[in-house]
């Protein structure tokens, strides 16, 4: 249902909703970023239209809504055990048709992979609707289009800024919500059909580019901070945490908090052994996993295009040009960066 | 739904020194079981981790414990009538059924025992249904030698080959060989090699060295079996610390046939 909706009524619209729904969106947090001066684009719980971000790509993927970075599977006392509770609303999430995607790739692995529900994530990911912010153009390292990520079927609202209104088209129970606050017209979802940056994924990859001198490259550069797998919209590695509290250690919680293949420790069994102790392997692991084997297992490529890694290197690693020098190294060639 | 990381309380019912830092626990609980899987064992406010299971029977399992972190060097406090966490049991154990009628040899580096025990005690307690058993063991020194009662029982009743790397002034008195286990392997008597299974359990360089030295046996790829071991905080294919490729070791492993094991590169 097409509806085009000023600015203000689409700010009373959203107050409608968060009566039922808590309502996430892309904000931008002054003096937030990467450096001091510049702003950071980020996930938070909005109150009003105004302080959603329309025109940047957010350097965190919205996962984290439903993911968070910590979140507690259980308090325990000496007796008995008690989960956190659910929040009763729905939860609306303004994102990109890239991170509806990436979203479809946290359910294969919560909610499908072992033929187990992870209830934490199951729980919650029950509750979102989609409301899907038209990308006008490619922002910086997007490459959904290499990935078939550019285009979207499953969504609750797309929404296209348009002067000061918003035209969106509201399915289900949105479409009705939705009328009341603005006008009828045609809205036809428009997708990027071309990025600036372009990735040829390779079909096969024999087991020699695992041990190709390419890796090492990455040994160097890379510093194991973990920026690209924290930024990463499909990323769901997680280490168990027990903390007990000060005042009555027989209390305490049992967390799951995110874990990065890129940092050291992932694999660090105790007693001392680990693997991947170059950091060219875990880069190797990384960009396998998301291009090579998510696919062996379910079908479809991990990666979604969003870029959202090259954007957030500080040393320039570029997981772009990575696959795309395992693609030319996969046909046989050699690659020169 | 049902919360699969949810531990259950298990009564300690026995606990048994191996060695200064192993200790087998022995907990009252109807789990069923197969050789070779493995539990998450906890203590709320402490941690978390994989133990496999080293024996089991009806109303109990046992696992052996090596003393070696934070979660571990508590559990080492607990005495009978304590408890401790445990939720599972997960991943493949080894396939019992390859090897009815065969002639199993194991080679098992350090606590590389734990996981095969039940088949060992299983088969020299007459209820296997192996052709023939024969065990080599090797440990550090004599001194960390696993399950010392049950070997010498189990020499009664098959051909045992224990080695150690060296001696130490500490060690307990010795006159078994020396050496790698990879010696014992060159001269384990194989009758007929076509009717060999093999079973390797151990730290990650003595299962490759040993693997290939029973290939040079003349044993085939497919009739070995490693087990590994990886950092594990889900067991049920979520936390993705233990994903090698595409393969999940918690939930297609820890067992997996050499010709599958081979071709995982960490
Ligand atoms: S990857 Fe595509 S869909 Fe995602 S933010 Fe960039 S342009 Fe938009
Ligand atoms: S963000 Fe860059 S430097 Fe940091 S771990 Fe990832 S590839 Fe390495
Ligand atoms: S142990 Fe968590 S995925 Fe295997």
């Amino acid at each position: 249902m097409g509806v085009y909706i000023k600015n203000n009524s689409f700010d009373q619209l959203l107050t409608e909703l968060s009566r039922d729904y808590i309502i996430t969106a892309p904000v931008k947090l002054p003096g937030k970023g990467a450096f001091s001066d510049t702003p950071l684009v980020t996930y938070r719980e909005i109150r009003g239209a105004g302080e959603i971000e329309f025109n940047e790509k957010s350097r965190f993927s919205p996962k984290e809504i439903i993911y968070p970075i910590t979140q507690t599977l259980f308090y325990f006392t000496e007796n008995e055990y008690s989960r956190p509770a659910v929040p009763d609303q729905g939860i609306i999430i303004f994102c990109r048709a890239c991170d509806v995607h990436a979203f479809r790739r946290l359910d294969e692995i919560f909610l499908r992979n072992g033929g187990c529900e992870d209830i934490y994530f199951a729980e919650l990911r029950k509750k979102v609707k989609f409301f899907v912010m038209e990308c006008r153009e490619s922002f910086e390292n997007c490459f959904c289009v290499s990935m078939g990520t550019n285009r979207l079927e499953d969504y609750d609202v797309m929404l296209r800024v348009s002067g000061d209104a918003q035209e969106c088209d509201a399915r289900g129970d949105f479409a009705g919500i939705f009328t009341g606050y603005g006008e009828a017209v045609e809205m036809i979802p428009r997708f990027v059909e071309e990025n600036h940056t372009k990735v040829t994924v390779p079909e096969n990859i024999d087991r020699q580019v695992f041990k190709h001198p390419l890796w090492e490259e990455y040994s160097s550069r890379c510093i194991a901070c973990g920026h690209c797998t924290v930024s990463c919209p499909t990323c769901t590695c997680f280490t168990m945490q027990d903390i007990f509290y000060e005042d009555n250690p027989k209390c305490g919680e049992r967390r799951r908090v995110w874990a990065s293949c890129m940092i050291d420790g992932f694999t660090s069994m105790v007693g001392g052994h680990g693997f991947r102790n170059e950091k060219g392997d875990r880069m190797r692991f990384k960009v396998m996993h998301k291009i090579y084997d998510f696919r062996k297992r379910f079908g479809y490529n991990m990666c979604v295009g969003c870029g959202r890694c090259d954007d957030v290197c500080p040393e320039y690693i570029s997981f772009a040009n990575c696959i795309n020098r395992v693609n030319t190294i996969a046909s046989g060639v050699s690659a020169h960066e | 739904m049902n919360n699969a990381y949810l531990p259950f309380k298990a009564a300690i019912t026995g606990v048994m020194p191996q060695t200064a830092s192993d200790y087998t626990y022995r907990l009252a609980t109807d789990l069923d079981v197969r050789p070779g899987q493995f539990m998450e064992v906890s203590i709320p406010g402490v941690g978390e981790a994989p133990i496999s299971v080293s024996d089991f029977g009806s109303g109990w399992i046992e696992m052996t414990i090596r003393n070696v972190g934070r979660l571990t060097g508590v559990i080492h406090e607990l005495k009978p009538g304590g408890h401790f966490f445990i939720r599972g049991p997960y991943g493949h154990g080894f396939p019992l059924e390859e090897f009815t009628g065969r002639d199993l040899i194991i080679a098992a580096g350090g606590t590389g025992l734990a996981p095969v025990k039940s088949i060992l005690s299983r088969h020299c307690s007459g209820q296997g249904r192996l052709k023939s058993l024969t065990l080599l063991a090797g440990f550090k020194t004599p001194s960390d030698m696993l399950f010392k009662d049950e070997i010498s029982a189990w020499r009664e009743k098959i051909d045992v080959q224990i080695t150690v790397d060296k001696i130490d002034e500490n060690s307990s008195p010795w006159d078994g060989s020396t050496g790698l286990i990879t010696g014992l392997i060159t001269k384990v008597p194989v009758q007929n090699p076509g009717n060999t299974r093999v079973i390797i359990v151990g730290p990650p360089v003595m299962m490759k060295f040993s693997a290939l030295e029973f290939l040079k046996r003349d044993i085939a790829r497919e009739n070995i079996w490693v087990s590994f071991e990886r950092k594990m905080c889900c067991g049920l294919g979520k936390c993705g610390h233990c994903k090698i490729d595409d393969t999940y070791v918690c939930l297609e492993g820890p067992v997996f046939n050499y010709t599958r094991a081979e071709e995982l590169i960490d």
